[in-house]
Order: C-alpha cells, then structure tokens, then sequence
C-alpha cells in the first residue's frame, strides 16, 4: 500500500456558478481510477473541508473517461458577486482535492 | 450542405485577448468565428453604463476587435457571431457599421439581436425559485433582467446572410449551435444533433481553455509556448461529431486531458446539462487524440429543450471595498497579524461595523484559508481586507482605516493599495419562452 496525493495520479478543474462550484476530476491511469473512485467520496469533502464547503456536495461518474464531477452547493461564500474571498470564483479549489492523500495497492 | 463546418473562438470572455482571434482569422480558414464576452457582471454594468448614456451599454473592445479582425473576416469570408451587444446590441451593430464604412468594407451586412432584454417582463411578484423569493422581496434596486436566448433566435439572421450577428445575452453554447444549425439544417426537435453541436459550443467557449489555458501545472501538466496560446478550432461533421484542433504556428496545447476539463466546466449532471435549445447529454461523450493537437469527440447525445427560458436578473449589490498592505523580513507574519487585528478593532468597535470584514494573510493563509491551514513561515505577507457596502462612502472607510497604517500601524508597513468596485447581487427567473420576443435589425454597409 502507497500513499500519493492526488494530484500525483489525476489533474482537476474548477468552475462557478452562482453559489455553486463544480470541480471535476480526471484520473490519469485507469488502473487508479477505482481506488480514487472509492476514496474521493462527497462524504470525504464535507469532512475535509466542510467549513468551506457549506452546503450538500453531489458527485456525477463518468466511469469510461475516469472522470468524477462535483458539485458543491454554498461553498463560493455566496458567489461571485457576494463573496468577500479574493478568489471568488473558487477557480482555486481544484487544487484542495488534488492536495488529498490516495491509498493505492500494491 | 457542407461536409464539415471550421468554427473558432474569438473570445472566451469579455476581456480575452486579441492577437490570437486575429491570427484564427487570418489563418484558420474559418467559416464562422465567435466572440463570447459576456458574464454576469458585465451585463449589469452594461445595463448601468446604458442608463448613464443610450448609445453605450456594449462591450469596450469592441470597436478594437473589430477594427482588427473585420477586414479578414472579409477576406477569408469568415462570418462572425457575437454577444458583445451586452446591454446594447443595436448601438453595438451601428457601431460596427461606422468602423466598417471607415476601413472601407462595402456591403457588410451586419444584424443586431435584440429581445433577451425583458426588464418590462419583472415585477415585484416575479418568482426567484432558487432564492425561495419575490423580486419586490430582494430589498434593492433592479439593475436589469435578460433572458438566455437559443439558437433560434439567431437563425433567421444567418438564413439572410449577415455577415456579422451581434446578440445579448445568448447561452454561450448557443452562439455555436446557431451557425451549425444553419449550415447543416439541423431542426429544432433533432435533439441528438442539437445535444451533439451543443457539446461542440461547450468546449470552445471559453477559447483558451480548450488549448491549454488554465490548465498548465509545471511538472505535471506542461503547454508548450503558453504565452503566445492559441484558440481553438472546432471541423464539425454533419452529425455533430468534431475535431478540435488550433493553429500548428500557435502556442498551447490540444490534448485528450485539455478536452476532458473542459468539457465538465461548470456542468453539474453531465447527463443534464440543460441550454435554451437542448437539454445535452455528455455522458457518454467520447474523447480520443488523433494526431498533434487534434482531439475527436462524439457521442453526446440529447433530450427536448426546457419549456422556459432561464431570466438572469440584477440588482444593485454596492460596493466591494478591497485594501491592502505589506510586511517583509523578520516578524513579517506577526506584524501583518497584529495589522489585521487593529483593522478589525477599528471598523467594528470604533466604527461600528456589523457587516462581515474579510482578513487575509496573503502568503500565509488567503484563498484557501477558511478550509485548511498550511504551515508558513513566510518573510513576506501582506494584510488583504474586504468588505461590502452599500454606500461608497462606507467602502472608503475601509480604505482610509488600512492606509492610515503607513504611520499609525506596524513597523516597516509598506505597498498600500486600495479600490472600490460597483458590485451586482443575480438571482434567477424563468419565463414562458412564449413570452420573449426577439427581433432582428440588419444594417448594410
């Protein structure tokens, strides 16, 4: 068992609208797909970062492209024209999952 | 019917950069080429600039982008799409009617969309269903309501060949669909060519960020020559499929990775991704690299088109005070916290803020800030604070309070800047798209 993080094995992006930021998640490796797939859970967001994350977290799977989407309700501080953070889209969110450690087998 | 359709972009918003459209013109031997330039703030402050002046309201680059691309356009008999009309988009078309009689274009059909301006439509009972309230209820004043147009609205002024379209407010994917439907004749109701065209919009609206914009990661995600990033091209097949490519002689990068970020930018259900014209299905998109920089992709698909239109209402949101100053060396981190906490001290107890003030340690602890906390001893810091207020006089306070600790705060503070930006409050409305009627205007040269 290793453990990498995430950004080691995937790449991301993240995107705005209103209130709500989408982040998308594109595993590099499809052997590593089910292993990310299993750990980067909605469940794992909120408690890795529920206090900036407020709302409910949805996640969509593209199992063909490795890829998981998701959408995060209250977490841009009221939205780009509310929000009092200096990134106010959230464009810089992507790189809070990417920084998460992934157990890998073998 | 044309086998394939050459689309490019022009602009993924409204201060993109130039000399890459120019060069997409001059070389891409495009059919069309959109120019996307609208977001949400800048429809309301063109709402804003319009009540200040009527012939203003459009986009400011305008007169540049068109000076610069209009006589290759010309040339290469390229036509171009675009919703830099804002809040004017009749101002915008004569506008460009006037630079095109200067540079000597004769007979230049240009068309103005108007209609998504429905501001009478909005009353204080108007429904805003993700708020949970009434317009009359928001307590601000109305700026401006635009409804997000298909691209039906855009065909007929195709069929009667302007060469170049000037909208409002369209969805963005629509500005692309419109010229795919009108040279392969898709119908309204072809859902699955529309959901296609639609992913096909999707992924080049935003320009840059298809061919490697916002995306470069040094050691882990490398673009070649990302100064000098071109924008994309999209060879559209009959069926929707495509290729997106750039420009061989351009900087960036066009690969399966470029593609499959963007095309879950800012979508949440991929197999929902609703527009005026479509409600497109991403997810069972394909995406395969075919040679150096050209990427396939297929296999959307879609289903009938909402009955509503999406309304993005505006109301005034006062301002966004921003100030900042920096600490160096030694005890930088200490000195700039014990600046933050005198800030705060000041606008709440002395000036009796109740409002939320916003205190970052840029090098320490900014963006990211309310959810994790990185270990930092960093020799470098500066205090950023900000706030919202109603009134311009209460975003100066803030201003005034930070520069005041030049002298009065700290040792060795320095790098005091502050600004004040008009801000927008958008909620969401929906019409009957039966009751948002658009009309072309067309104006030859």
């Amino acid at each position: 068992m290793t453990t990498v993080p995430l950004r080691e094995i995937a790449h991301a992006r993240a995107g705005d609208k209103g209130d709500i930021s989408s982040i998308g998640v594109f595993v590099r490796d499809p052997r590593h797909y089910p292993a990310v797939k299993r750990q980067l859970t909605p469940e794992r967001l909120k408690a890795s970062f529920g206090s900036l994350f407020k709302g409910p977290v949805r996640r969509y799977a593209i199992d063909h492209l490795c890829a998981l989407n998701f959408v995060l309700e209250q977490a841009l501080g009221g939205g780009v024209n509310e929000s009092l953070n200096l990134d106010s889209h959230g464009k810089s969110w992507s790189f809070l999952l990417l920084a998460l450690p992934i157990e890998l087998e073998g | 019917m044309p086998r394939t359709v050459r689309l490019g972009t022009g602009a993924g918003f409204s201060a993109d950069r130039l000399d890459p459209a120019l060069d997409l013109v001059e070389q891409g031997a495009l059919d069309v080429i959109v120019f996307e330039c609208i977001g949400e703030r800048t429809l309301a402050f063109g709402h804003r600039d319009r009540m200040a002046d009527p012939r203003a309201g459009y986009n400011a680059l305008l007169e540049r982008r068109m000076r610069a691309v209009l006589p290759a356009c010309v040339a290469h008999g390229t036509r171009l799409v675009t919703n830099m009309g804002v809040a004017n988009p009749r101002g915008a078309a004569e506008h460009t009617a006037g630079v095109a009689r200067e540079l000597g274009l004769k007979g230049l059909k240009i068309a103005a969309l108007e209609g998504d301006d429905v501001h009478h439509l909005i009353g204080p009972d108007t429904p805003l269903p993700e708020a949970q309230t009434v317009v009359g209820e928001i307590g601000r004043p109305l700026v401006g309501a635009n409804a997000y147009l298909g691209a039906d609205a855009l065909l007929s002024a195709l069929e009667d060949g302007a060469d170049v379209l000037i909208t409002g407010r369209v969805a963005d994917p629509s500005l692309f669909l419109a010229p795919l439907r009108q040279a392969f004749g898709w119908a309204e109701d072809d859902w699955s060519a529309l959901g296609a065209g639609t992913m096909v919009g999707h992924l080049m609206e935003c320009a840059a960020q298809v061919t490697g914009g916002y995306f470069a990661d040094p050691g882990y995600k490398d673009v070649p020559d990302l100064a000098y990033v071109g924008f994309p091209i999209a060879e559209v097949g009959v069926d929707g499929s495509a290729v997106i490519t750039k420009l061989a002689s351009a900087g960036g990068l066009v690969s399966e990775q470029t593609v499959k970020e963007q095309l879950l930018y800012e979508v949440h259900d991929p197999a929902a991704y609703v527009t005026p014209d479509v409600v497109a299905d991403f997810s069972g998109a394909q995406i395969a690299e075919e040679g150096p920089d050209r990427v396939r992709i297929g296999g959307a698909s879609g289903r009938p088109r909402p009955d509503q239109l999406k309304v993005t209402v505006a109301f005034d949101g006062g301002f966004l005070a921003e100030a900042g100053i920096s600490y160096a060396g030694p005890g930088a981190k200490a000195r700039a916290g014990l600046a933050a906490a005198i800030v705060e001290e000041r606008m709440k107890h002395l000036h009796g803020l109740n409002a939320p003030l916003r205190l970052d340690l840029v090098g320490v602890d900014a963006l990211h800030a309310s959810a994790v906390g990185y270990p930092s001893d960093s020799q470098d810091v500066r205090l950023r604070t900000a706030l919202r207020a109603g009134s311009r006089e209460q975003a100066e306070l803030l201003l005034w309070e930070v520069e005041s600790l030049l002298c009065c705060g700290p040792a060795g503070g320095g790098g005091y800047r502050g600004q004040i930006t008009p801000s927008v409050i958008t909620h969401s409305a929906y019409l009957d798209r039966e009751q948002v009627a658009t009309r072309i205007t067309m104006i030859e040269t």
